[in-house]
């Protein structure tokens, strides 16, 4: 019944067992060729509107996930559906759709912005490439989405900070005016002062413009005020999914317990939760097995400090 | 005698007429852990660099800094770093001021083992007898900041370590001297989390078995309220507040500082369902207002922030500088 019920409606995103290998270089004449399985056997669904976490460490491969959920590389075995349609097989000249529909947000935005080009060129970029032609309109009405004034247009990306060549990113991803907007770690290069802007503005245009959000990062504390759902990544498998909620506060898997374990929290350690006993915990999170007793908070929270900073 | 091991006052570094860091004071004390907080560009990590005496030479630092070291065979070696001359200052890096940087491949040497580079620092500071005991104090080094077979892992080079591992090897060069003062530049940015948690716990295990001074500087409160006792927030060049962690972070006076605490606190939202801002972003260096560093960000800013705001508190150690504190409740 869930099949036909797809048949009508498929989600969002819908990735079913793939795998992906790398082939390294040779270091030897008699044996073989030594394989990296960056993605083993990985299963996951994103419904339409869902704000969809992954989280894991570095080398766990959710970029790797992410770069062939985008169309921008492709699975050794396994299927790939983004809006039903399957794009694990389909050459690049077939991809166009999924250029409209499935945009990208970059972690380091003073790599991800041509800094030859002006504002509005690079916000532009996506929307000449599937055809459009006088888009100046577009460009302001993006560039105010994102919180910018319309002057920026003419400036060219090093005239700005992080934190606004990010919002710029977000502009250029937004252009083609996109059903899933994918981020991966977008957040991560940036001062925390310039991080809270940057998540608000994500959280708000997700919510405005109903987008499907797809949002990677290695922190789960991130993840939990963005998404509601989360998938916990590590060794190249999805280790835990859940609603966020859930998975945060009684994780199944130990290796998600570690994970919460071992980041430290302000007002946990303020309460005493010192270097010490992350380290003791995280260690005991490491040891499996243990109930959830581990993962919750080992010392009770103070009261909330700061009430109204604006 | 005094008990720091550091002093730093008011230190003003420039390159051309471009203050990049002015008035500050910094004062760790034997066995003591300071935290030193702050955005990029707030002058957290030049700072570091004029206490090793490592500055570019573009830049002119003004001010004392002084560096007190172990007392060895009852004399105690002090160093004013910007008036000595490279050798005292060789012989001050790595002995009396050790330095964890924050990315551990370029820190190592590729082309040399990690046994002879823990080694190395002993023997070029003449702590132990001979390079045979160089050796293998070098292992038990290793063997003491976790690494896993430390026989074998000496005899390995920095490629053939993960991230978290080449930064125990780090960590054990900076202690093998027993340093008066270790400083540690983001130790733990370009680490996993769940690593993060144990070289934390290594920083803090090795600085109190050797009665050191630390300081630690990082842009995460979290880590710095996990590792410290006191802490330094520095905004545009300038310390602008102080005190112990608890204090400063349950109680902050200095808007910048409350700023930072409600945007790095993503379990705290506002009524609207939006986490905690501070409007705008960090201005490039040179760039910041006169006056109160922070009044072009600040929601209380009025035209008494146009000129300095002065210090108050009861000395470097402990005080803010704004015109409109939060009030102390």
């Amino acid at each position: 019944m869930t099949e036909q019920l797809n048949a009508v409606d498929p989600p969002a995103i819908r990735v079913h067992d793939v795998t992906r290998e790398f082939r390294r270089g040779r270091t030897s004449l008699t044996r073989p060729v030594p394989v990296v399985h960056a993605l083993r056997g990985v299963s996951l669904e994103v419904a339409r509107g869902q704000r969809f976490g992954i989280v894991g460490e570095s080398g766990c491969g959710k970029s790797t996930l992410l770069r062939i959920i985008a169309g921008l590389d492709r699975p050794t075995t396994g299927s790939v559906q983004v809006e039903g349609v399957e794009i694990s097989h389909l050459p690049e000249r077939r991809l166009g759709f999924l250029r409209a529909q499935l945009q990208l947000v970059f972690q380091d935005p003073m790599s991800s912005l041509d800094p030859r080009m002006r504002v509005r060129d690079i916000i532009a970029e996506p929307l000449v490439a599937q055809g459009h032609r006088d888009n100046r309109t577009r460009v302001h009405e993006l560039l105010e989405a994102v919180g910018m004034q319309p002057d920026a247009a003419e400036r060219y990306p090093h005239q700005f900070s992080g934190g606004q060549r990010q919002r710029i990113s977000i502009a250029r991803a937004l252009a083609p005016d996109p059903r899933i907007l994918v981020a991966d770690e977008p957040v991560s290069a940036l001062d925390v002062s310039v991080r809270a802007q940057v998540l608000n503005l994500l959280a708000e245009l997700v919510e405005r413009l109903s987008l499907t959000l797809v949002f990677v990062s290695h922190d789960l504390s991130v993840v939990r005020y963005v998404c509601d759902t989360v998938a916990v990544m590590s060794r190249g498998e999805i280790v835990e999914t859940g609603p966020i909620a859930r998975v945060y506060d009684t994780p199944e898997h130990p290796y998600t317990r570690q994970l919460i374990a071992a980041a430290p929290r302000l007002r946990a350690a303020l309460a005493g939760r010192t270097a010490a006993v992350l380290a003791a915990e995280t260690l005991a999170a490491q040891g499996g097995s243990r109930p959830t007793s581990t993962a919750a908070p080992a010392v009770p929270l103070p009261p909330s400090s700061p009430k109204d900073t604006r | 005698m005094t008990a720091d091991v550091v002093r730093v006052r008011d230190l003003v570094v420039t390159v051309g007429a471009k203050p990049l860091l002015v008035d500050v004071d910094v004062t760790v004390h034997r066995g003591e852990r300071v935290g030193l907080i702050g955005e990029s560009g707030s002058g957290k990590s030049l700072t570091a660099l004029a206490i090793m005496g490592l500055l570019p030479e573009d830049l002119i630092p003004a001010g004392s800094v002084v560096v007190t070291g172990h007392s060895g065979g009852g004399v105690q070696r002090v160093t004013s770093v910007l008036e000595a001359g490279e050798p005292a200052l060789a012989a001050m890096r790595g002995r009396d001021v050790a330095m964890v940087f924050q990315e551990p491949m370029t820190a190592l040497n590729p082309t040399m083992r990690v046994g002879a580079q823990v080694a190395e620092i002993m023997t070029i500071h003449r702590t132990v007898p001979d390079r045979g005991a160089a050796a293998r104090r070098a292992v038990e080094l290793l063997d003491r900041v976790g690494l896993p077979d430390p026989a074998d892992a000496a005899r390995a080079y920095p490629h053939q370590l993960s991230g978290g591992q080449r930064q125990r090897v780090v960590v054990a060069m900076a202690l093998a001297n027993d340093p008066a003062l270790l400083i540690c530049d983001e130790p733990t940015t370009a680490l996993d989390v769940t690593v993060q948690a144990l070289v934390l716990d290594l920083v803090v295990r090795g600085v109190e078995a050797r009665d050191a001074g630390l300081l630690f500087i990082t842009h995460d409160l979290a880590v710095v309220a996990s590792v410290c006792e006191r802490v330094l927030v520095m905004y545009g060049g300038r310390v602008v507040e102080a005190g112990e962690v608890q204090e400063v972070f349950t109680r902050p006076r200095h808007r910048y500082t409350r700023g930072l605490i409600g945007a790095s606190d993503l379990d705290l939202t506002r009524p609207d369902g939006k986490l905690y801002t501070i409007q705008g972003s960090v201005p490039s260096s040179g760039r910041f207002p006169a006056g109160c560093v922070f009044r072009n960000r600040c929601t209380h800013a009025t035209t008494e922030c146009e000129s300095l705001p002065p210090w108050q508190g009861s000395g470097p150690e402990q005080g803010f500088a704004c015109w409109h504190p939060v009030m102390a409740s």
